[in-house]
């Protein structure tokens, strides 16, 4: 079974679109430029997500998945690791470390469907499914491996 | 190490040749450029000064306008000093990134060689490609010959790039009658210029990877107000720096330049109001004017943007009648420089007669004559008390006499 909440960083997702604290044109930054994280970055490149100091500025920090109507999900028992999904994902949103597939960050995924098409196990180990539909029942409704049709 | 380029203390240059200077001197970091009549020399020159070594810079050249504005935007972000040069066509396809880089605030000098707008196609210089820019969120300087056009250039860096501007800027000159025409200039020495522009300080520079920056975020309904506000006050902010460049300016060089230029405005009670080098000539018809015992003057607009309402009240405050001069088609309006001065004058205590001429489309000559013309218009509406022609006047225009528009009396 996956784990939502592993490799979640506690700011991820953590705010809306826009962010909360609507301020005044006095207070706007100038020319729109937002940093993208707090205090010195220097070789944050080599830093893991949930180790960067990602400022409120940084689309990290907020939830950008509102539109989203249908949602992948990653079934870890037929998955290879292969990290297809990984390299095709327009969002970063297939979390895995070191080549291991963990999940899927919802806080940013838009549903495109891109890893499903991509994903070459048999089963696929990720499907689309409702964004209201419950994971233990998704997971529960998984289909069977396909078997070779008889000539 | 960018070898001396010898400057004489006066040289025979052409409004464009004197610009590129200006570049040279500024040691300008990137131009990014796609050539255009009658704007090509400026940036044709500043690639062979970096050629020829004379430069430590980089030329760019590009596929399109577009995609020169587009490249300028990258390299001033990433925190260079950044100029380039336009006209006409060229200016209009760069309309759409000019938008982009007075909203992230990027302090790009564009040199723009004023130039009619097609159809009918047309290489001349009049003002419609001055006007596209007009609500770009630029800062827009005239100069009115060659010395201004060097002058200004080289001030426009020092605004712009002052930290509490931080915009683009135009520096604005008419098509072949100054980029084209060699006059005598008076250049500073690559030092003092050097001096004077200063070194760049850049503001939040994407080449700094301590602190990752995002140029070009999109909002929506709930920032995007807040952020067009703040950028229109500092345009609005932005002159009382104008200001302030142009006193360091002529204590450098003795020249003075002001927002608002006036010409025997002393005692004036009837004035042209105009810009880029019909307002020499109109300084020449207003002299001649005098001796027929008119009280002529000539009020210039030296900055465009932000529109000095204030001191253009101030200068024609004790006018009877003024003649406000649009070298732009105005298509199906009054000239858009009469709106802005009529509505400054609107406000004022005096509330003068304003009148509008249409001249100079294509490059269409604006003589002496003409200009006394104009004059002797302006002087019988004083004597009337009301404006005695039509409210908006096409000037030198073959065919019958094309006006619209009468002051509405009981």
């Amino acid at each position: 079974m996956q784990d939502l909440k592993l490799k979640a960083a506690e700011k991820r997702g953590a705010h809306q679109l826009g962010g909360d604290n609507l301020v005044g044109w006095d207070e706007v930054t100038q020319g729109i430029v937002l940093t993208s994280f707090d205090g010195d970055a220097t070789g944050v490149s080599h830093k893991k997500a949930e180790e960067r100091n990602y400022s409120d500025f940084n689309s990290y920090t907020a939830t950008v998945a509102s539109w989203r109507v249908m949602k992948p999900v990653f079934n870890i028992d037929v998955c290879i690791d292969c990290q297809n999904c990984w390299v095709w994902c327009p969002d970063s949103s297939i979390l895995s470390r070191d080549k291991q597939m963990l999940g899927i960050d919802y806080d940013h995924c838009k549903g495109c469907e891109v890893c499903v098409e991509v994903c070459p196990t048999n089963p696929k180990s990720l499907l689309m499914f409702s964004e209201y539909e419950d994971l233990g029942n998704a997971l529960a409704s998984w289909p069977e491996k396909k078997k070779k049709e008889k000539k | 190490m960018a070898v001396e380029f010898e400057v004489n203390e006066r040289e025979v240059w052409d409004g464009n040749y004197a610009a590129s200077q200006a570049l040279r001197q500024a040691d300008v970091d990137v131009v990014v450029a796609y050539p255009i009549t009658p704007s090509t020399p400026i940036v044709e020159n500043y690639g062979a000064y970096v050629g020829n070594g004379y430069i430590d810079g980089e030329f760019i050249m590009v596929e399109s306008e577009h995609a020169a504005m587009s490249g300028c935007i990258g390299a001033s972000a990433a925190g260079g000093r950044v100029s380039t040069a336009t006209s006409s066509q060229g200016f209009a396809l760069m309309v759409e990134v000019l938008y982009q880089a007075s909203g992230m605030r990027l302090p790009i000098v564009l040199n723009v060689v004023n130039r009619a707008l097609a159809a009918p196609l047309n290489v001349r210089g009049d003002h419609a490609d001055m006007y596209l820019g007009r609500d770009s969120g630029w800062l827009q300087m005239s100069a009115f010959n060659a010395q201004e056009a060097y002058d200004l250039a080289l001030c426009a860096f020092k605004i712009a790039e002052n930290h509490s501007v931080r915009l683009p800027m135009m520096v604005h000159q008419d098509g072949f009658i100054t980029s084209h025409t060699a006059q005598n200039v008076y250049p500073l020495s690559n030092e003092a210029a050097k001096k004077f522009v200063g070194v760049m300080n850049p503001v939040d520079d994407m080449l700094d990877f301590s602190r990752p920056v995002t140029y070009g975020a999109q909002t929506e309904e709930d920032w995007h107000f807040e952020h067009k506000a703040k950028q229109h006050k500092a345009i609005m902010d932005s002159a009382s720096v104008i200001d302030s460049v142009f006193a360091e300016f002529k204590e450098l060089t003795g020249r003075e330049y002001n927002r608002v230029e006036t010409y025997d405005m002393e005692d004036a009670e009837v004035c042209v109001i105009g810009l880029g080098s019909t307002v020499e000539s109109a300084r020449v018809a207003a002299k001649e004017m005098r001796k027929e015992g008119v009280k002529a003057g000539v009020v210039a607009m030296r900055v465009f943007r932000p529109f000095p309402y204030e001191e253009v009240r101030e200068a024609l405050k004790g006018c009877k009648s003024i003649a406000v001069t649009d070298r732009s088609s105005p298509g199906g309006a009054m000239g858009a420089f009469y709106n802005e001065v009529a509505a400054a004058m609107m406000t004022s205590q005096s509330r003068p007669l304003v009148t509008n001429y249409i001249y100079g489309l294509g490059g269409r000559d604006l003589s002496i004559e003409n200009i006394k013309t104009i004059f002797r218009e302006q002087q019988a509406n004083a004597d009337a008390g009301y404006i005695t022609t039509d409210i908006q006047q096409f000037t030198n225009l073959r065919g019958p006499k094309l006006g619209f528009f009468k002051t509405e009396r009981n």
